[in-house]
């Protein structure tokens, strides 16, 4: 492990939960480098995160971390920030806790336009439970609460968070490392609610179950599978039907919510109740 | 606040929240709570501190944890529907030891119930509305002078002891518009989470002799983590069955350790009293009025009003009741404190419980009309 890895990571908490060749180890080494490109100091970050699999993040980084109930990440996040602006938050989810259960919070926050960054580990199953479909798992996949095939229509987390009002929204993977951690350095410096979603795999319950046996199959259906936007702009519909665009999908200019009502507080200070 | 006020319980609350230096708020809007949302919208930016209208009652409770784990007071409010959906977010608090304060002004029944009327159906939510063994404590404030220097005393509390304290309040006294004499002893006091000591490292969870772990806040350069996963006094999770048992024990017992600084009961003519009427929120006010009719009419009737309802005032109880010709235990439930009455009171004098659940206040007649027959 570089000196990079050991300067965020608490080193006395390692190894990690995680199964051998699950993805969550490769977005934490993706997480990482980006935060020392971004050069916070340790103590300015404040890392929160939900239940599952991808929630046990918080519990190996060296910042203020926060690990707290499955689908309100967010909700817990939104205080840091609104109390404490200067901290730089980042809130870790799985798919069923950002989609499922939290889906309420994840598109409020989006609504609000807080300055958070939300890395979103979908991995289309869950993952700590052991395999159950979840509300991104495709149709006609196999798990282990859909032992016939999923009947379910999935969620699309970018579109769902570009079209709920979140200011930055891109998609990255598991496989493609370095593409990730630009994307979270990006997403970390816009200002507003930043959604990074993150295609990773879950080979113990997901891809043992759907024809992906070994870690490698599945970081092998990502190749295959992901598109570039730059690439994707030239492709038909068809060409599209079955892939996944990666890159940044959504960037918009519009106000923080911290800093308007932070605006607030000075006019009511002020005396302008704002009524004229 | 040194002087006379026209105030309604629910607004009270804010103004004791606010001296106490609470100065985040998160809440969702239910009735009959929703002034105490509508007052710290409007006084909170005055004072530099921040409202905030979350998507649901989970989302309140978990903004106000993020928000306490910085170091500011938080609170919320709420009423029955939006209580259950606090509960499991107010675990969390208690297992992380996270100082946070809850309103629940009471409506009567389960489900949407009543919305605009009285209950105090809560009474053992409040204590065990969230899964497992915990440490929490309940306040039931009876008038609008009350509440302002019992949710004063709430947010100090959990900030002192890291637990999470409720304070339960009713429709009426919600509601209810009063005159309030503040006097010196309302002066609310502010009391402020212990930080960690200079120069020895930081154990976020130790296990100190005053049971109470230090607190630092995020961002004030202690790193450090935080979960609901049962830890250890380093923070992070454990399996460790001798661990676990001395984490939870040290967590739960500070109750016990603190329980005469927490517990608050007031007592009315109850020396002498041959009857003792124990009630608590308004209930109290009816009861209060009885005690002074019946004494007029020469009869010696005591109340024993708990303003902690947990940790439950067993031993005060006791002791006023034994040899007593009755105890009268008038609620707006179907008896719930009643149980927890009989519990202390071990046999030492004969219960008598009065319930009514229709929404409406028991009234001064009700309480005497019982009296009237046991005697
Ligand atoms: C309120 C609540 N309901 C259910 C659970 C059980 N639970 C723990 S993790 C989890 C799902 C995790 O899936 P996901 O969010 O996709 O994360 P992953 O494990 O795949 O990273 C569930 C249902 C819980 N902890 N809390
Ligand atoms: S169950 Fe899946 S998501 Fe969880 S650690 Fe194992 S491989 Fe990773
Ligand atoms: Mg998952």
């Amino acid at each position: 492990m570089d000196a990079t890895h050991k300067k965020y990571l608490r080193m006395n908490k390692l190894p990690h939960i995680w199964c051998p060749g699950c993805g969550d180890g490769t977005i934490m080494g993706s997480f990482i480098r980006a935060i020392d490109r971004l050069g916070y100091d340790k103590d300015d970050v404040a890392a929160v995160s939900g239940i599952g699999c991808s929630g046990r993040i918080t519990g190996y980084l060296d910042f203020n971390t926060l690990h707290t109930t499955h689908g309100r990440a967010l909700a817990f996040a939104t205080g840091v920030k609104m109390a404490k602006p200067r901290l730089k938050v980042f809130v870790f989810m799985g798919d069923g806790d950002a989609t499922a259960i939290g889906g309420n919070h994840l598109i409020h926050s989006c609504r609000r336009n807080i300055d958070i960054t939300a890395i979103i580990f979908n991995n289309n199953i869950y993952g700590m439970t052991g395999g159950q479909y979840s509300p991104t798992t495709p149709r006609d996949k196999y798990a282990t609460t859909a032992p016939y095939g999923t009947t379910d229509p999935h969620f699309d987390i970018a579109k769902l968070c570009i079209g709920a009002g979140a200011s930055y929204v891109a998609r990255g993977t598991s496989y493609h490392a370095k593409m990730l951690t630009d994307l979270i350095v990006a997403g970390a410096e816009h200002k507003g609610f930043s959604v990074i979603e993150i295609i990773t795999h879950c080979p113990v319950n997901f891809g043992r179950r759907n024809e992906l046996e070994t870690p490698v199959d599945m970081l092998l259906w990502q190749k295959d599978h992901a598109v570039r936007m730059a690439k994707a702009e030239k492709m038909t519909a068809d060409e599209l039907a079955d892939r996944f665009i990666i890159g940044e999908l959504h960037k918009a200019d519009i106000p923080e919510y911290v800093e308007e009502y932070d605006r607030l507080i000075e006019r009511v200070q002020r005396g302008d109740t704002g009524r004229g | 606040m040194a002087n006379a006020k026209l105030l309604q319980g629910n607004e009270a609350c804010v103004f004791g929240a606010l001296a106490a230096g609470v100065r985040f708020f998160a809440g969702y809007p239910i009735t009959p709570s929703t002034e105490i949302a509508n007052i710290f919208a409007r006084e909170l930016p005055k004072l530099g501190g921040k409202f905030m209208q979350m998507e649901d009652e989970i989302a309140s409770m978990g903004a106000v944890i993020g928000a306490s784990c910085t170091g500011v007071k938080a609170i919320t409010a709420t009423s029955g529907p939006g209580f259950s959906l606090k509960q499991e977010n107010i675990g969390f608090a208690a297992e992380a030891e996270i100082p946070c304060v809850i309103i629940d002004v009471m409506r009567y029944g389960p489900s949407t119930g009543l919305p605009t009327k009285s209950s105090q159906g809560d009474f053992m939510q409040a204590r065990w509305g969230t899964h497992g063994d915990h440490a929490i404590i309940v306040i039931a404030p009876y008038t609008a002078r009350e509440a302002y220097r019992e949710t004063g005393r709430a947010v100090n509390m959990s900030e002192r002891y890291r637990i999470p304290v409720i304070i339960l309040m009713d429709e009426i006294l919600g509601h209810l518009r009063e005159r309030v004499e503040f006097k010196e002893e309302d002066v609310v006091t502010v009391v402020d989470r212990k930080g960690p000591a200079p120069g020895v490292p930081y154990l976020p969870f130790e296990d100190t002799d005053d049971l109470i772990p230090p607190f630092a806040g995020f961002g004030d350069g202690y790193r450090y983590h935080i979960t609901g996963l049962i830890h250890d006094k380093t923070g992070f999770p454990t399996n460790d069955p001798e661990t676990i048992n001395q984490v939870m024990r040290r967590m739960n017992g500070k109750l016990d350790r603190y329980r005469d600084e927490i517990v608050k009961v007031k007592y009315v003519d109850v020396d002498d009293a041959d009857i003792l009427i124990i009630a608590f929120g308004s209930v109290a006010r009816a009861a209060e009025e009885v005690v002074r009719s019946m004494k007029k009419a020469g009869k010696r009737v005591g109340l024993l009003r708990p303003v902690t309802l947990w940790p439950f005032p067993d031993k005060e109880i006791r002791k006023a009741a034994s040899g007593k010709k009755a105890v009268i235990v008038p609620e707006m439930n179907l008896g719930q404190m009643v149980r927890e009455v009989e519990r202390a009171v071990a046999g030492e004098a004969p219960i008598y419980p009065l319930n009514k659940i229709d929404g409406e206040l028991i009234t001064p007649h009700e309480i005497s009309d019982l009296i009237k027959e046991i005697l």
